[in-house]
């Protein structure tokens, strides 16, 4: 066979359709749109159903935490009346130590399932361990493949530490160097394996944390009788938003605001070999946040299921030097240490508290396990060594690769909103400039998609000069 | 050089893509470079650090690629110490509990 790389990248379909056990073509449409909602329902699994499956492996169930001193801190610096209540969803404590473990739990549930003998993920993320622990309790082989060095053989500290855990799980790690085409040779080592994909971005990897939505839900009524006003997710390849505000919406017919949050990481080129270790977080931050809620079908599975624009009510963006300062806020006042690149939420909610009133309630949905190289102190040395200015003084002044601006007073540290009606219409742009024609169907989809009506789609499709089919054959 | 035996844990490294074998659409200072791969696994004939090897992975893949490490070890730490961490304890909670809790 042909394993050159345009060789192998044209197989791509064929290899994807057969690694994930799901015909994707069932829910095409008519041009852009696919069935989305019937996508969602692959597996018939219900809800419960995946609780169970979660609950007897070691995910779920984590405990909903009130954040009071950081929540005295917040209104400290807020008008009077103002600050709200701030809980944490310690997902910490699922086995592997992240959220991820329940996207990964149904993932290797379907592969043994439907008798794959291992799993393949593509990530440098939590979600490499999340899946290594769960293939380890079904007795599955497991390969990770990650972006882990620059050219010149320099790793991530956090990400060298994800692989340990991987392979503490058992599993085999790949690692590479910078580069997109980390793609052509997980497309190989499926080809070669006939493993199952456990990607991030298939309805499994997604109806797994519908479970942390209603539990969320759930929680908050016990502990204060109320639902929350505001959930605040970790924004990158948009799963977590996704899969959370589902869960929410299942559980409750009460509104509740679903706010996204990354690091600010403009400037820096994700692809960039030089880049790649003058950033202090490799996940969470814009370089996938932005990319992925305007165009989700650029993941490693045809359709992905993670589509943050439907359900995000406000995105927020935060520089490193708020998120460190959080983690280390977390540690001395409340007494828990986790993990920076998932206090991101935590960063962002402590900024939108400000504007919340007292009796309101905000919940940060997940943290992180904390370890060697995966912790502020060891992002903040790295980021020493590799010539970043580390300082006090206001975060806004930071420029990603070159300082890290820790807040000098606590009042300093604010989100920055993003236009999401400018992020709309960069997704319907992507979109429209892939056909020529769309169908009616295609209208109500977009619509779906970015959470607007049909004029506020069809006011973007006019710019474009394409052909609106007047009612569908 | 020692003789590295067969069925040592040993780590690999091996170029997946030369520069020009790359894809298009990069910045200019990852096309310069190949793309690499490191891959651990269990030496399958005798070898010298160096050498082109093959090694069977844990999963009982066969790889091959130029020999680099013997039982190949983690050593990422938490780094050198970073002050401003001390400092930021102290902002919070001297915010928090006013100044003098700190004294």
């Amino acid at each position: 066979m042909n394993n050159s790389y345009d060789s192998v990248m044209s197989r791509k379909n064929q290899i994807m359709q057969s690694s994930v056990g799901i015909d994707y073509n069932r829910y095409e449409g008519k041009y852009l749109n696919f069935d989305y909602e019937a996508l969602l329902k692959e597996g018939d699994f219900t809800l419960s159903e995946i609780r169970t499956i979660q609950n007897s492996n070691g995910v779920g169930n984590t405990p909903l935490k009130e954040l009071r001193n950081m929540t005295n801190l917040v209104r400290k610096v807020s008008p009077d009346g103002y600050g709200a209540r701030i809980f944490i969803k310690d997902e910490a404590l699922n086995d592997s130590g992240s959220f991820k473990a329940r996207r990964a739990s149904i993932a290797c549930y379907q592969a043994k399932k439907l008798g794959f003998n291992g799993v393949i993920a593509a990530t440098s993320g939590n979600y490499g361990a999340a899946v290594a622990s769960q293939a380890a309790k079904y007795g599955l082989k497991c390969i990770i493949v990650q972006e882990c060095y620059d050219s010149s053989g320099i790793g991530q500290p956090e990400i060298i530490e994800k692989a340990r855990a991987c392979e503490a799980y058992g599993a085999e790690v790949v690692q590479l160097s910078v580069g997109p085409e980390l793609f052509y040779k997980f497309l190989l080592l499926l080809e070669e394996t006939g493993y199952f994909n456990a990607s991030l971005y298939t309805p499994y990897g997604i109806m797994g944390i519908e479970t942390l939505g209603q539990e969320i839900v759930e929680d908050c009524l016990k502990l204060t009788n109320k639902v929350p006003d505001m959930v605040v997710c970790t924004n990158a390849g948009g799963g977590n938003l996704t899969g959370t505000a589902r869960g929410i919406i299942k559980t409750t017919n009460q509104k509740v605001e679903i706010v996204g949050a990354s690091v600010n990481l403009f400037g820096l080129h994700m692809a960039n070999d030089y880049d790649f270790n003058r950033k202090s977080f490799t996940t969470g931050h814009t370089g996938f946040g932005l990319p992925f809620i305007i165009n989700p079908d650029r993941s490693d599975v045809p359709r992905s299921a993670a589509r943050a624009l439907r359900y995000i009510d406000r995105y927020v963006t935060l520089t490193q030097g708020e998120v460190f300062f959080i983690t280390e806020a977390l540690s001395a006042l409340e007494g828990i240490e986790r993990g920076p690149a998932g206090n991101t939420s935590l960063a962002a909610a402590f900024s939108l508290a400000k504007s919340m009133t007292r009796d309101q309630i905000i919940v940060v949905q997940e943290t992180e396990y904390t370890s060697a190289g995966k912790h502020h102190q060891a992002q903040l040395a790295f980021a020493r060594k590799n010539g970043i200015d580390i300082h006090f003084g206001n975060p806004i002044d930071e420029v990603a690769g070159k300082t890290i601006v820790l807040p000098k007073s606590v009042d300093l540290i604010n989100a920055v909103e993003l236009d999401l009606d400018n992020i709309r219409k960069k997704y319907i742009q992507t979109q429209v400039l892939k056909t020529e024609i769309l169908s009616q169907d295609d209208i109500v989809f977009l619509a779906e998609e970015t959470n607007q009506t049909k004029a506020f789609v069809l006011d973007q499709v006019k710019k474009y000069d394409r052909i609106v089919e007047e009612i569908d054959e | 050089m020692n003789l590295v035996k067969q069925g040592t844990w040993v780590q690999i490294k091996k170029i997946i893509l030369k520069p020009s074998q790359r894809a298009h659409n990069l910045p200019e200072q990852t096309k310069k470079t190949p793309l690499m791969m490191w891959v651990k696994g269990f030496l399958t004939e005798n070898a010298l650090i160096g050498e082109e090897v093959t090694i069977k992975t844990l999963t009982g893949r066969i790889e091959q690629g130029e020999l680099l490490k013997i039982n190949p070890s983690f050593m990422h730490t938490y780094g050198e110490f970073i002050p401003e961490i001390l400092m930021i304890d102290k902002i919070c909670k001297d915010t928090l509990f006013g100044c003098e809790s700190n004294e």
